[in-house]
């Protein structure tokens, strides 16, 4: 190419780019206040089927616009912060570890949606008040590799207690509670089974029987985990992960082996529970109403699993064959009132972290 | 100058400077005990001093690695050399979960290196520091290198038959030339080291916490706000002095050179010491940068039944098989490229108006306005997400929901890379060519177009490539503002690393490697269209 044609392509190029930069500057900065549409607010791993959102739609004329900001740590705190002047009208995603922080904030204005008679008492933590509706659930386990611990001829561990026994020696993999949601999980696991001061004494065992800890689930779980398909590079058969990984590795095999290739240790394990709520302010507050219902709805309860890989809250909601099949109901999974949890959070994770780290 | 100065008290003072009056004033009262109270913390004092002595030492041992590298693309000429200079800006550009497992899958437990001699550097600082040079060494060569490609060799020569040794004839001629590239290098990678986030909590494991980590945690995870706004002011005062310190180097060293076409000054190497040292840099490349990204390549080709296509294939039906928003992966590919040509239009707009502003005018207020345009450089990018989020929310400028917002943020970064690329270039321009110009006519602009723009258009490309790559893969800023519908590249990467199974997985390394072709792509393309006009000076 000679140079002229070179710097005309070049011009022709920055020119129409600015351009476009100026053009686009002027459209779709409306926030959510016009009443045809209804922002949903939410962290990064929120997921929908398209076709339900239209459902929505379809049955309200509202459109849904989805706003997410970072993880739901973050999210959360971002909607502290635009507190009364919110980015839109439902948040979704605040979990049970961060549900005092937010309702002593007084993000939400109350609302009863439509269809909480379906759902267990037990998830309904704001039952007095309503300020916020339960739409999923999911625990935190320890996973295991089915086939290490075959070859090994080696019963896998099922409860917290085992773990700490010689024969898993060096074969557990965990993340930081100070930045990974199922190290947290793993961490309040421990608080709720052995009480306020027993967990530590459990740690120490847990760290002389060689506990590892990374920074976040990703690297825990692909780099360290040797039962993962994607990853399994690791030496580690045993971590820290849901009780909904063992379908999620199932989930685009081509042939449906006739068992998962990781388990779940049913005994380990964390209740996480998902809001959404009201904000204070918004600008659709019928919109965001009717968006409420819509979560709790059938149609939406059931579209859940295949989706986000959480549970329905919803008893009536139908779970699909690969939850059924390769998945496990955790019956006696750990809990703690959320009031407790933003109490001791930052005290247990600084112990934690000089225990363990 | 006036819109630099706009843009940065728009898009930097005002929302920095909301989140940490937030944080400082609680009732209507200003609590400045709280800094006293943070900053005098034994454990605030143990995260300082890790953040500065692993940035010193990386910049050290970067810039011990990359200055042979830079001399090599800048003064021999082999075959590759163009994609190389492409590939070694890659790592710039990966998620920093993606390169950092890449990584380890070469120094972490059960690696390559750990196969063939027992080397394990992971949870180390070394395995911090090797990481640092893999993801800036492209800092270095592209800077220093520009520069170095630019510089007559005559002048070496001359002093050589003047009598000078060739080592002082390297000392007197070439280093007082370079060092204002060299320092400009330095302090970019110092400000990305000091800012490190997932290279430190990845690679270090979770001992180890820079600054930038502990104000994200305070920030997105505990809402302390008042601590975290005390530590971004450390943060601030830490960085200010380092850019005092570069102030003061180069003040006296930016000179008028004798600038030459590239093309004059790179020739074939001659002679075995030559030889060794072009062959020396290539096998660290091949070693430190080329390796770990190959592993991602293989990791994205190896499928559930052998080598083959399976995840590409997989990313093209992604569409239909998730949620909402897995939208086809090709559509975050135009999202990225989109963005990230937004991104670069305005860091070279401002970047290019300051960088002329402050080649012009000397003085103290100058040096304070170079300064300040380090300063997004320094500053965690969850300050200034989350700044966004509560000083822009109010008509004219209620940005919270507008795409603008990722390229302006993207910006942020691109602007400091603009300014330090083309100001030694601008200011070895010699002052008498653009008086000789104007004595025989010329208006400032056409002085500007013939005189400047000839000898700087390199340096532009270079500064463009380096806006580019960083929106590219730019992920903190992107992630508080991202709209789900229009993810970028990182954030689609993100998506399916977060979720187990094989197929996800395999997605996730594909787009990785999609990502990384076309950052490779796009900068090979912007050397293409520099304005070269060879031989005319």
């Amino acid at each position: 190419m000679n140079s002229q044609l070179r710097r005309a392509i070049s011009a022709a190029l920055l020119g129409s780019l600015a351009l476009g930069a100026l053009a686009g500057c002027g459209e779709d900065t409306k926030s959510g206040s016009d009443s045809k549409t209804v922002t949903l607010v939410t962290h990064d791993s929120f997921a929908a089927s398209k076709a339900v959102l239209k459902e929505f739609t379809k049955e309200t004329g509202y459109k849904v616009r989805v706003q997410a900001g970072g993880d739901a740590g973050a999210a959360v705190n971002q909607a502290i912060l635009s507190k009364g002047h919110p980015q839109g009208d439902v948040f979704f995603g605040v979990d049970n570890t961060l549900l005092s922080r937010a309702l002593d904030n007084d993000l939400f204005t109350p609302y009863t949606a439509k269809g909480l008679d379906k759902v267990p008492a037990a998830l309904q933590l704001d039952r007095a008040e309503h300020r916020v509706t339960p739409v999923d659930f999911g625990d935190i386990c320890v996973n295991y590799d089915r086939k290490y611990f075959a070859d090994k001829k080696l019963t896998p561990p099922r409860t917290l207690d085992d773990l700490t026994k010689p024969a898993y020696k060096n074969l557990l993999v965990t993340e930081n509670a100070a930045t990974s949601s199922p190290g947290l999980g793993f961490l309040l696991a421990t608080a709720a089974k052995y009480g306020d001061d027993g967990w530590k004494g459990y740690w120490k065992k847990l760290r002389a029987n060689g506990v590892e800890v990374v920074d976040g689930w990703e690297q825990a779980y692909y780099d360290r985990f040797s039962g993962s398909a994607g990853g399994g590079k690791g030496d580690r058969p045993l971590v820290v992960s849901y009780a909904s990984s063992p379908p999620a590795e199932v989930a685009d095999a081509k042939s449906k082996p006739a068992k998962a290739p990781t388990g779940v240790a049913t005994g380990t394990c964390f209740r996480q529970v998902e809001f959404a709520g009201l904000l204070n302010g918004a600008g659709n507050t019928k919109g965001g109403k009717a968006l409420l219902d819509f979560l709790l709805g059938k149609r939406f309860q059931e579209d859940v699993p295949l989706n986000m890989y959480v549970n329905p809250v919803r008893e009536d909601a139908k779970l699909p064959e690969l939850f059924t099949r390769y998945g496990v109901r955790i019956a006696d999974s750990a809990t703690l009132a959320p009031q407790k949890i933003a109490k001791n959070r930052e005290p247990w994770v600084k112990t934690w972290s000089s225990l363990v780290l | 100058m006036a819109v630099p100065l706009a843009f940065f008290a728009v898009f930097f003072a005002y929302p920095v400077a909301a989140i940490v009056t937030r944080g400082l004033r609680v009732g209507g009262r200003w609590r400045f005990g709280r800094i006293a109270e943070v900053v005098t913390d034994p454990a605030t004092l143990d995260v300082l001093w890790f953040t500065c002595w692993q940035a010193v030492a990386s910049t050290a041992l970067t810039l011990a690695v990359a200055l042979p590298g830079a001399y090599v693309f800048a003064r021999f000429d082999f075959p590759g050399k163009g994609l190389l200079r492409a590939v070694v800006t890659v790592p710039f550009v990966l998620p920093t979960v993606v390169a950092g497992s890449a990584f380890l899958a070469l120094l972490g437990r059960g690696g390559l290196l750990d196969e063939l001699w027992g080397v394990r550097l992971d949870t180390s600082v070394w395995a911090i520091l090797l990481a640092h040079v893999f993801f800036n060494y492209a800092v270095v060569v592209r800077t220093v290198g520009g520069l170095w490609a630019q510089l007559d060799p005559r002048q070496e020569e001359a002093a050589r038959v003047l009598g000078a040794s060739r080592p002082s004839a390297w000392r007197r001629v070439t280093l007082p030339a370079l060092a204002p590239a060299v320092a400009a290098a330095a302090l970019m990678v110092f400000l990305f080291t000091f800012t490190s986030f997932g290279v430190i909590q990845i690679l270090g494991g979770p001992r180890y916490a820079t600054l930038e980590v502990a104000i994200y945690r305070e920030t997105a995870q505990l809402l302390d706000l008042p601590t975290a706004a005390v530590l971004t002011l450390v943060q601030f005062a830490a960085v200010a002095a380092v850019l005092a310190l570069h102030a003061w180097t180069v003040r006296r060293r930016e000179s008028a050179l004798r600038l030459v076409d590239p093309g004059r000054t790179a020739r074939r190497p001659k002679g075995p010491a030559q030889w060794a040292l072009l062959w020396g840099v290539l096998a660290m490349v091949a070693l430190l940068i080329v390796t770990p990204l190959a592993v991602l390549v293989e990791r994205s080709l190896n499928g559930p039944d052998g080598y083959g296509f399976t995840y590409y294939e997989a990313l093209r039906s992604a569409a239909d098989s998730g949620g909402t928003f897995f939208v086809a992966p090709m559509e975050a590919v135009g999202n990225s490229l989109w963005y990230a040509a937004v991104a670069t239009v305005f860091a070279l707009v401002v970047g290019g108006l300051a960088a002329a502003a402050l080649t012009r005018k000397a003085g103290r207020l100058v040096r304070g306005f170079d300064a300040l345009l380090m300063l997004p450089l320094g500053t965690s990018a969850v300050t200034v997400g989350f700044g966004f989020l509560i000083a822009l929310d109010e008509p004219p400028l209620d940005l919270r929901a507008s795409w603008v917002l990722v390229p302006l943020a993207q910006a942020l970064v691109g602007v400091p890379f603009v300014v330090r690329t083309m100001l030694p270039v601008l200011r070895a321009v010699d002052h008498r060519l653009r008086e000789a110009a104007a004595v025989l006519g010329a208006s400032p602009w056409r002085v500007w177009r013939e005189v400047d723009l000839p000898l700087v258009g390199r340096a532009v490309a270079v500064a463009a490539g380096f806006a580019f790559a960083v929106s590219l893969g730019e992920f903190g800023a992107t992630v508080f503002i991202a709209r789900p519908d229009h993810p970028t590249l990182p954030v689609a990467i993100a998506r399916f690393l977060g979720r187990a199974g094989q197929l996800t997985y395999g997605q996730a390394m594909a787009l990785s490697t999609i990502l990384m072709l076309v950052c490779a792509g796009s900068l090979l393309a912007l050397e293409r269209i520099r304005t070269d006009r060879s031989g005319e000076f």
